[in-house]
């Protein structure tokens, strides 16, 4: 004869999140970071056709670290969600807090159903305004809460690590270049603390840039130009980068 | 509904559901009664009055194409608008120009963007510009039944060929049939006209300028012979809505550059009213 075992719901919410972060924490992190023409989204990605960071809407952008299938499926669901409320009403009505609000609603809801395995994925909701005090940033963990965040923000396994590395370092206005050399020397950082390269093959990057005529205004930025920016930054932002080199 | 795109709680199923990249096809699955083909139509009788767009040329040119439309949008003898814009981006490197039923014609334009763009979006590529005009066909062809009954919506679709690397013109019938045109093209009441002139005039070997003042000069043809088709209205300063779509992408002209073409070909016309001859052979 079985007898169902007791589970507790803390001790049966506390599993399913730590299901969750272990999953999450396979995949490489990713940061997003404000500049002055917009947001930038860096990470280290070894496909070329897999993308960590898409489009969503005019002004919105997408990133998520975890299981590919997950966020996959996430992301395709805004894609719908934004379009079919932009047809439904205006362009302008597509924003990224009310996505934010419905992927919160989504994870929450599995995240604490006992019929679906909790989604390993993190997500970034982030929208461009007109200018930098328009920019919106929201962090979607696993369980569906939402962080509005300012500045900087990381996810993925290595995160806490990552973003308390940001956050001492970014500061607003810097230019697109001098960003990306910082989301690069965050992300080289391994968990005990040693450096190490990422090429520029393997960096996924994408930014929101606020100045493009488009309305689109989502872009990849690769080859060419991705090697420029890495380069220009490295004379560029040595000097605005030395006060805070010699704090470590 | 299961389907309310006004509710903000968690996604429906539907929306998560692996499917096709197509948003005309997640419409029809889920919110079928947003799709202008799947309207059921009253009883009519007689031909329902609703303003009408006019004349669409396009021409191509060895570097791309142009594509432009006039400003007039008719009911009946009556000019319902004078200054719509009936030409416009359907994305980065393609656009479209509507003749026949404005309100029909913009929502189709409207669909047809997002398309491509939901595309794009989903599977990170773009269509190709034969799958463009192709998803085109459909859409006119959806509206098969509003077209009998006297609404319908003939649309030019130009664009660059990212493949082929060359510009591409394609006209319509209203049943959604689809053909490529070689050179130039018109569409909408002032066509014929329209055709005549840039017969006269195109050449394969125009430059982007000449090209640009080619269709303007086909337009003030139209709108000389057809009282549907306006013409560049100084007094407003209302003119000929003119694209370029070339390897760079969409592009069009700004109100100061439309402006002085459309000035320099009335200033030619105040001295010759029937405007450029072609040589007799």
């Amino acid at each position: 004869m079985s007898t169902p075992f007791y589970v507790s719901p803390q001790q049966a919410m506390a599993d399913r999140a730590e299901y969750a972060r272990k999953g999450i924490a396979r995949g490489r992190s990713l940061v997003v970071l404000q500049y002055a023409d917009g947001i930038v989204f860096v990470g280290e990605n070894p496909s070329r056709a897999l993308h960590k960071f898409s489009e969503i809407y005019d002004r919105i952008g997408f990133a998520a670290a975890g299981k590919y299938n997950e966020y996959e499926n996430l992301r395709i669901g805004g894609v719908r969600y934004a379009d079919l409320r932009g047809y439904t009403y205006d362009r302008e009505d597509v924003t990224a807090r009310g996505l934010a609000n419905v992927y919160a609603q989504t994870l929450g809801t599995i995240f604490s159903s006992n019929a679906e395995k909790p989604y390993e994925v993190e997500l970034v909701v982030a929208e461009v305004g007109a200018r930098p005090e328009g920019d919106q940033i929201y962090r979607l963990p696993h369980d569906g809460s939402i962080v509005d965040e300012h500045g900087s923000v990381a996810v993925g396994g290595n995160a806490e690590q990552i973003s308390s590395f940001l956050d001492q370092r970014h500061r607003d206005g810097m230019t697109l270049a001098e960003a990306l050399k910082l989301a690069v020397q965050a992300l080289s950082r391994d968990t005990n603390g040693s450096e190490r390269e990422i090429p520029a093959e393997r960096l996924e990057v994408a930014v929101l840039d606020r100045t493009r005529p488009q309305e689109r205004k989502f872009k990849r930025i690769v080859g060419r130009q991705l090697a420029r920016l890495l380069e220009a930054d490295g004379d560029a932002a040595t000097p605005t980068d030395t006060p805070s080199d010699t704090e470590e | 509904m299961e389907a309310n795109p006004r509710s903000t709680g968690r996604l429906p199923a539907a929306f998560l559901t692996p499917g096709s990249s197509s948003f005309m096809d997640f419409l029809g699955d889920h919110a079928p009664e947003m799709l202008p083909g799947r309207r059921v139509l009253p009883p009519v009788k007689g031909v329902i009055e609703a303003p009408h767009g006019t004349t669409i040329v396009a021409a191509s040119f060895p570097g791309g194409v142009v594509l432009a439309g006039d400003r007039r949008a008719t009911m009946g003898n009556m000019i319902a608008q004078r200054d719509i814009e009936k030409v416009f981006p359907a994305d980065e490197y393609s656009a479209v120009g509507i003749a026949g039923t404005a309100g029909l014609a913009v929502e189709m334009v409207r669909l047809f963007q997002l398309e491509l763009e939901h595309f794009e979006k989903v599977e990170g590529a773009q269509l190709s510009l034969e799958g463009k005009a192709n998803r085109l066909s459909t859409m006119i062809r959806s509206n098969l039944g509003m077209a009998m009954q006297g609404l319908a919506v003939v649309p030019l679709f130009a664009g660059w060929d990212v493949d082929r690397e060359k510009g591409r013109i394609f006209s319509y019938d209203v049943t959604g049939g689809r053909s490529e045109e070689q050179g130039y093209a018109a569409t909408g009441s002032g066509s014929i006209f329209a055709r005549g002139s840039m017969k006269k005039l195109y050449r394969e070997d125009l430059t982007e300028q000449q090209t640009t003042t080619l269709v303007v000069q086909a337009l003030y043809d139209a709108a000389d012979d057809d009282s549907a088709t306006g013409g560049p209205d100084v007094a407003r300063r209302i003119y000929p809505i003119v694209t370029v779509i070339t390897e760079e992408g969409f592009r069009r002209l700004t109100e100061a550059e439309s402006s002085e073409l459309a000035r320099s070909i009335l200033e030619r016309r105040l001295e010759q009213p029937d405007g450029p001859r072609a040589a007799l052979l």
